[in-house]
């Protein structure tokens, strides 16, 4: 099957259990997690999650709509990205 | 993981905070075989057709925003160019198809429709002419339909008959719209492209297939933002910066351009790798200009970091893509460019300032307010020198003027939206008019003739 590999990004003031809170969202959904990236950047907390919606149902618009409520709770500005997008603009 | 987590939020970084967005998918529909000797039935059939196909790109184009996170602003459509498929048809039919045209898209959630116009750069058939006479009217009359003239081209030269004819048709447009804003909707051309996807200029040419998706990319703040963290590095090297941003902008607008087109079932035409201004802070090509290190766009350096710009764009563009096309430059609109209006305001730029600049970028003079009272001799002289230089440059350039009833140079006027707001440009009151109306044909430049 092939796979829908989405990237899962964070900006924000960092705080206790932004990554539980998507792990968890991303989990009830039947998403994988594939890898996970985060660090400070210029003061800000940064993550970039890679994640399988192969076996999921749901839309990626409606994981964004989800992913941006938990965004609206924490003041977090999250995304939600198909892989091709980053494969284009930085793979030749 | 495969990429780099400055690789991501770079991406990420160009959406949120520096505007980068696809600027237009433009579906470019035929509707020759819509023609029909009733035009109830013709009508009819340029509404499903355009109905039927509009609708389908706002939701593949809906669900594509979604899957990419990159916004897609404008889903429009262009047609034939109306003149030729009202060739047989009663008088009455250039302002009940601009009708239907205009309730089509409005119907199927289209925002503009391009491709009211004529091809008239060596003459005019019976048809152009009651199209152009139209015009007024569908400008007024309409809200989303968009017109245009190819006036000139560099193997036929220029029809000085049409440019008359223009000068005239933007005055009477202005007095019969509010500020003049009908004349936004409307352009003439030199060497004018058949896969533009921008408007108002856009229509689906006679070399085209029946459908022919094109996009237009964009991203002025994006090219801004890499120029501003790159201070002291020299022209050479801000060139290589422009072009790697140019690269990786075009090879999204492509990417997205190309699923469209499959999702659509539609053959995929070009990518536009255009920078488009709009009235967003930072979304701005003069805002570009200031970075590299020009004062206020129209002071001594603007032409030459113009063309370093749009050179680095083009360059960057067509290694992204194989199917560049449409227009392909840098757009200058004066209106829609908040650091233009200031350099307008100030006094640092003229309009002659910007067609000297027009020499080395697309595509012309683009939404300018002119004092109300212009002649429209003057006018079609303004338009005769624009068009002059796609003509013998091989080049495209175009016009969009807008006289503003009531106003004069330096005076504030607001289009609204998407149109920006712009103060009165002093046009020169020495008058042309008797060059003007000599009418005729500019013969083709000799650079035409390349066969």
């Amino acid at each position: 099957m092939t796979r829908v590999l989405v990237f899962i990004t964070v900006i924000g003031k960092d705080q206790k259990g932004i990554i539980a809170r998507i792990s968890n969202a991303v989990f009830a959904h039947n998403i994988n997690i594939e890898d996970l990236n985060q660090k400070i950047m210029a003061g800000y907390f940064v993550m970039t999650m890679l994640a399988d919606m192969s076996d999921s149902k749901i839309t990626i618009g409606d994981l964004k709509k989800e992913l941006s409520d938990i965004g609206k709770q924490m003041d977090l500005s999250i995304q939600a990205q198909h892989e091709n997008i980053f494969k284009a603009m930085h793979r030749v | 993981m495969e990429y780099s987590l400055d690789e991501v939020m770079e991406t990420v970084h160009m959406t949120l905070y520096q505007n980068f967005d696809i600027r237009t998918v433009t579906l470019g529909i035929n509707l020759k075989d819509c023609i029909h000797s009733d035009l109830e039935i013709f009508k009819s059939n340029v509404y499903d057709r355009i109905t039927e196909y509009g609708n389908r790109l706002v939701f593949e184009a809906g669900k594509l925003e979604d899957k990419y996170g990159i916004p897609i602003i404008n889903k429009r459509i262009s047609v034939t160019p109306i003149s030729l498929i009202i060739e047989s048809s009663h008088e009455d039919a250039p302002l009940e198809i601009a009708g239907t045209l205009d309730r089509a898209v409005k119907d199927a959630g289209i925002d503009f429709i391009g491709g009211y116009g004529a091809l008239v750069q060596k003459g005019m058939t019976k048809a152009d002419e009651i199209l152009i006479d139209s015009l007024p009217d569908v400008l007024s009359g309409t809200e989303r339909v968009c017109a245009f003239l190819n006036i000139g081209s560099t193997v036929s030269g220029m029809n000085m008959d049409a440019v008359i004819r223009a000068g005239k048709i933007m005055k009477s447009i202005s007095q019969r719209t509010e500020n003049g804003i009908g004349c936004t909707k409307f352009a003439v051309y030199s060497n004018a492209p058949e896969d533009n996807p921008f408007m108002a200029g856009a229509f689906h040419g006679v070399g085209e297939p029946d459908f022919s998706l094109n996009v237009g990319i964009s991203g002025p703040g994006v090219v801004r933002s890499v120029v501003e963290k790159n201070k002291s590095c020299d022209l050479t090297g801000l060139s290589e910066i422009i072009k790697r941003t140019a690269f990786k902008i075009t090879r999204a607008g492509e990417l997205i351009g190309r699923e469209l087109a499959v999702n659509m079932n539609v053959p995929f035409g070009i990518v536009d790798i255009s920078l488009a201004s709009t009235t967003k802070v930072g979304d701005s090509v003069a805002g570009i200009m200031e970075q590299m290190g020009i004062e206020k766009m129209g002071a001594p350096g603007s032409t030459a970091a113009l063309a370093l710009l749009i050179d680095a764009v083009k360059k960057g563009g067509a290694m992204a893509s194989g199917n560049v096309g449409g227009l392909s430059g840098t757009f200058i609109p004066v209106s829609e460019d908040s650091c233009m209006n200031e350099a307008v305001r100030t006094g640092a730029l003229s309009i002659e300032k910007l067609e000297a600049l027009t020499a080395v970028c697309s595509v012309g003079l683009d939404m300018i307010a002119i004092p109300g009272d212009t002649p429209a001799e003057t006018i079609s002289a303004i338009i005769a020198d624009e068009l002059s230089i796609g003509v013998v440059n091989g080049k495209t350039t175009g016009v969009r003027l807008i006289p503003v009833p009531g106003k004069k140079a330096g005076d504030y006027v607001n289009f609204g939206g998407l149109m920006g707001e712009t103060y009165v440009m002093d046009i020169s009151t020495f008058s042309s008019r008797d060059f003007i109306l000599r009418g005729g044909r500019m013969p083709a430049p000799i650079t035409g003739m390349k066969n």
